[in-house]
């Protein structure tokens, strides 16, 4: 039989126990992934019980409640609150989303909160995005237009603007790449529905002059092909756009045109 | 003190903050040649700029006739005249020429029916110096910070801007009363990080969370206000501070003023549409101070809706589908998610909410920051902009959508300034040692606190004080007591602690180094308040319910050394900056 030795760090242990000091009947557990690089300790699971009683429905606002008032050493990010930062992206009963929107009454059972998944941990639920960062960086972002009048705007349609929808709101929380097995298992050479929805939102921008270069750059059976159509990206967008559709169109207009 | 490695850099400017202003800065540092680092402590595209919704203005006239003198008339009006003129005349007339730019960055700005960017009506926004409404608000749907943020990052990508993400900068480096510098702190791994540059520019946004309910993020702790207030300069108008009508109620989360600009309105327990009464001519669209007053009045005369009768209700139900769906597709899915509404069906129920700092750090039109020393002076390598700086043109009252213009106006104004005063590659001076023991010292002492007040809790008590003490309507005894207890809060930090002693993502020592930035923003606040012995804008004295232009057309000085102050004051710029426009005179105030 094969012998499979995990590496250091991959084995999560039972952590603290933090019991209720408030007295509440209304308690729920929550589970939470903690790892700090700074010791040499493997990574645990920390369970808090914790007042719903008095919490706020959102999963943001049970870890801000652990945080302020049971344990302020667990780490996460988050900023705006209201889904529009893309900041505390994680994953939550074992599914990716925003703390920040994510009603834990939606969640059966005990709460377990986890970092976006196969990413490097850099502590607790913080997770690594600087590869994400890089691909999105490598589709240029900008628009290349030659226009140079500095006294007009460019005109676009409503049409051509109307294109747009569904694909500029992207907050790049991640949620989509990180569920993505291909993205797991290819994340360094796949661009992953995140970075290929931004691709397309240049691509298909009429004001855009490059869109042929944009279309051969993406045109690649790593970069591109690695998409295998699995959808789960679309169905854990917490902005509710739809990836997986636009990795389609990318192919249908390579597929199509004479690139 | 155990001795910290420190890490050095050489930079021509560094920009600190990465949002709308930030990077719209560090884009224009890039162009001009300057080696430039941008130091964040969140990825750019987490900034709060991100939140912004309804639009930016800019006399474009795309929707009807429009002129930028109509745009600076409104302007000043909203600031109930406390901007100063020649900025707010740099503001206005730039402005088209700024949005222009950045629809040609590629921010997807919704369109007209011949393809030109839409605009809609915003509060206070009028024609012909206050004869109508005006469509002057250029927007990307209910999503124009966003859209901005992202286009200006992919900017800052092109022009290959060295980004510093995730530090946390910790003072800034003085010589001589000049800035040479900034510390901060790598996140990632712990390092501390000690930048030489000719010019700092400062862009870390508002401090919103000073408050208990504010639609500011939990990042809005105004770091490099308090770092200028530990450099012993002061801040400026601290006491505006900008309540939005319709924040949803409960949450605090921001709904547009684009929602009114549509046709929305707000409505009162007796199913009236009480705006009617104290704006006749704006109604819902007189600018937020007088919105937020009057929702005030409404709820604390009894005619709150709910079972505590403390809010009010924002209707939407009666627009067209179709402006829902295109124009408002944001506030629909917040209402949803943190209301519980769905707005094709239901009113919003909203509250005054804080939102937005009109003071800050003091600079001229040029973006350099100003002290007081006998006169008005520049300090030398520093530069402010953004929510940070008082420039002023918001003055005692900012209107809506004035805050995304006046992030790229003056983004682009600082980094034309450092590009005229910054040779590249000039060799930097050396920089005293006790200023780096200094901020290492706090750092340390922070990181290693063991006492019995938890940070969270200071906070609360904090917030707690602000939101009751100096909120919408303030009085002098409220005021005194704001004084005393966010004094004692203050003291509270002597026996603060800090459990996780580590250097990587110390979360917990970040939001106590971000509450001994937002104490001392409090102080500085509450002080200048108590001391503003009249009604301006959003400092409405129920004491003192009148202007007082004789006395306060005059812009506060904080000066905070711990929790003692110092307030002095300036005069308003009373002249324009050229010829092209004629001074306003202050007249009074009506919508």
């Amino acid at each position: 039989m094969v012998q499979l030795s995990l590496p250091k760090n991959s084995e999560i242990k039972k952590g603290k126990y933090f019991k209720d000091k408030t007295g509440s009947k209304n308690l729920r557990k929550v589970n939470i992934y903690r790892w700090d690089p700074s010791t040499d300790e493997g990574p645990r699971i920390d369970t808090y019980e914790v007042d719903m009683d008095n919490c706020p429905s959102k999963v943001l606002d049970i870890l801000n409640k652990i945080k302020n008032e049971i344990d302020s050493t667990i780490t996460y990010r988050r900023s705006c609150a209201h889904g529009v930062c893309g900041s505390c992206a994680m994953n939550m009963g074992g599914k990716n989303g925003l703390a920040c929107t994510t009603p834990h009454a939606e969640i059966e059972g005990d709460i377990d909160i986890y970092p976006l998944p196969h990413l490097k941990v850099k502590k607790d639920l913080i997770g690594d995005l600087d590869g994400l960062y890089k691909q999105y960086q490598s589709i240029e972002p900008w628009l290349k237009n030659n226009s140079t009048k500095e006294t007009t705007e460019i005109y676009q349609s409503k049409e051509d603007r109307a294109k747009l929808d569904g694909a500029y709101e992207c907050i790049m929380c991640a949620c989509c790449s990180t569920s993505c097995p291909s993205y797991w298992w290819n994340g360094d050479k796949y661009l992953g529905p995140a970075v290929l929805l931004q691709a397309y939102r240049w691509i298909i921008d009429s004001r855009d002059e490059e869109r042929k270069a944009r279309l051969k750059k993406v045109a690649d059976e790593l970069k591109l092909y690695r998409c295998h159509t699995i959808l789960n990206c679309t169905n854990a967008c917490p902005k509710g756009l739809n990836p997986a559709k636009a990795i389609a169109e990318i192919k249908k207009m390579l597929a199509t045109a004479n690139v | 003190m155990k001795a910290y490695n420190i890490i050095d850099h050489e930079y021509d400017v560094v920009v600190l903050g990465a949002g709308g202003s930030g990077l719209r800065a560090a884009v224009g540092l890039s162009e001009a040649g300057l080696k430039t680092a941008c130091i964040s402590k969140v990825f750019p595209t987490r900034s709060h700029t991100s939140a912004a919704q309804g639009g930016i203005s800019a006399a474009l006239g795309n929707m009807g006739e429009d002129d930028w003198r109509w745009h600076m008339y409104d302007t000043v009006k909203g600031a109930d005249w406390l901007g100063d003129q020649d900025s707010i005349e740099y503001l206005c007339k730039e402005a088209p020429k700024a949005v222009l730019e950045l629809e040609k960055y590629g921010v997807p700005f919704s369109r007209t029916e011949e393809g030109k960017i839409y605009q809609r009506p915003f509060g206070g926004m009028t024609k012909n110096y206050g004869n109508g409404i005006v469509q002057r608000t250029c927007a990307a749907a209910d999503r124009t910070g966003h859209a901005i943020l992202h286009t200006l990052y992919g900017q800052a990508l092109k022009h290959n801007t060295e980004f510093f993400i995730e530090y946390f900068a910790l003072d800034l480096l003085m010589k001589d009363g000049e800035c040479k510098g900034l510390i901060a702190w790598n996140l990632n791994d712990g390092t501390i990080h000690r930048f030489r540059a000719h010019t700092v520019i400062i862009a870390t946004g508002g401090y919103g969370k000073v408050y208990y309910s504010a639609t500011s993020a939990h990042t809005c702790t105004g770091d490099g206000n308090a770092m200028v207030l530990r450099a012993g300069l002061p801040l400026q108008d601290m006491e505006f501070v900008q309540f939005h009508p319709t924040g949803i109620y409960g949450h605090g989360t921001l709904i547009s003023e684009g929602v009114r600009g549509e046709g929305g309105y707000l409505v009162n327990s007796k199913g009236e549409r009480f705006m009617e009464r104290y704006a006749p001519n704006a109604k819902d669209l007189a600018s937020r101070d007088v919105v937020s007053r009057s929702m005030s009045i409404e709820i604390n005369e009894g005619r709150g809706v709910g079972k505590d009768q403390d809010h009010v209700h924002l209707h939407l139900s009666h627009l067209d589908k179709s402006v829902i769906e295109n124009r408002l597709p944001g506030i629909t899915e917040a209402a949803r998610l943190f209301a519980n509404v769905d707005v094709t069906k239901d009113p919003i129920p909203v509250v005054p909410t804080v939102h937005y700092n009109m003071g800050g750090i003091p600079t001229n039109y040029k973006a350099e920051v100003l002290t007081m020393n006998g006169s008005e002076k520049t300090v030398p390598g520093l530069m402010a902009i953004g929510e940070a700086a008082c420039v002023s043109v918001h003055g005692a009252n900012r209107l809506g959508s004035n805050s995304l213009i006046d992030l790229v106006v003056f983004g682009r104004a600082a980094a034309k300034r450092a590009a005229e005063l910054v040779k590249p590659g000039t060799p930097h001076e050396e920089i005293p040692e006790t200023e780096t023991q200094k901020c290492l010292d706090r750092f340390d002492k922070l990181r290693n606190a063991q006492g019995d007040n938890s940070t969270a809790d200071l906070r609360l008590s904090m917030q707690k004080t602000m939101q009751s003490k100096c909120a919408v309507f303030r009085t002098e005894k409220n005021l005194k007591q704001g004084v005393d207890e966010i004094g004692k809060t203050y003291d509270g930090m002597d026996s603060i602690s800090v459990k996780d002693k580590s250097l990587v993502f110390n979360t917990d020592l970040v939001e106590t180094l971000e509450f001994d930035n937002l104490i001392r923003q409090a102080v500085a606040t509450v002080d200048s308040a108590y001391h503003r012995k009249e009604s301006r804008g959003a400092h409405a004295r129920e004491d003192y319910p009148k202007r007082d232009d004789e006395k306060f057309m005059q812009h506060t000085l904080a000066w905070c050394d711990g929790k003692n102050t110092k307030i002095s004051y300036r005069p308003v710029h009373q002249s324009t900056l050229t010829n092209e426009v004629q001074y306003f005179p202050p007249q009074e105030r009506v919508y």
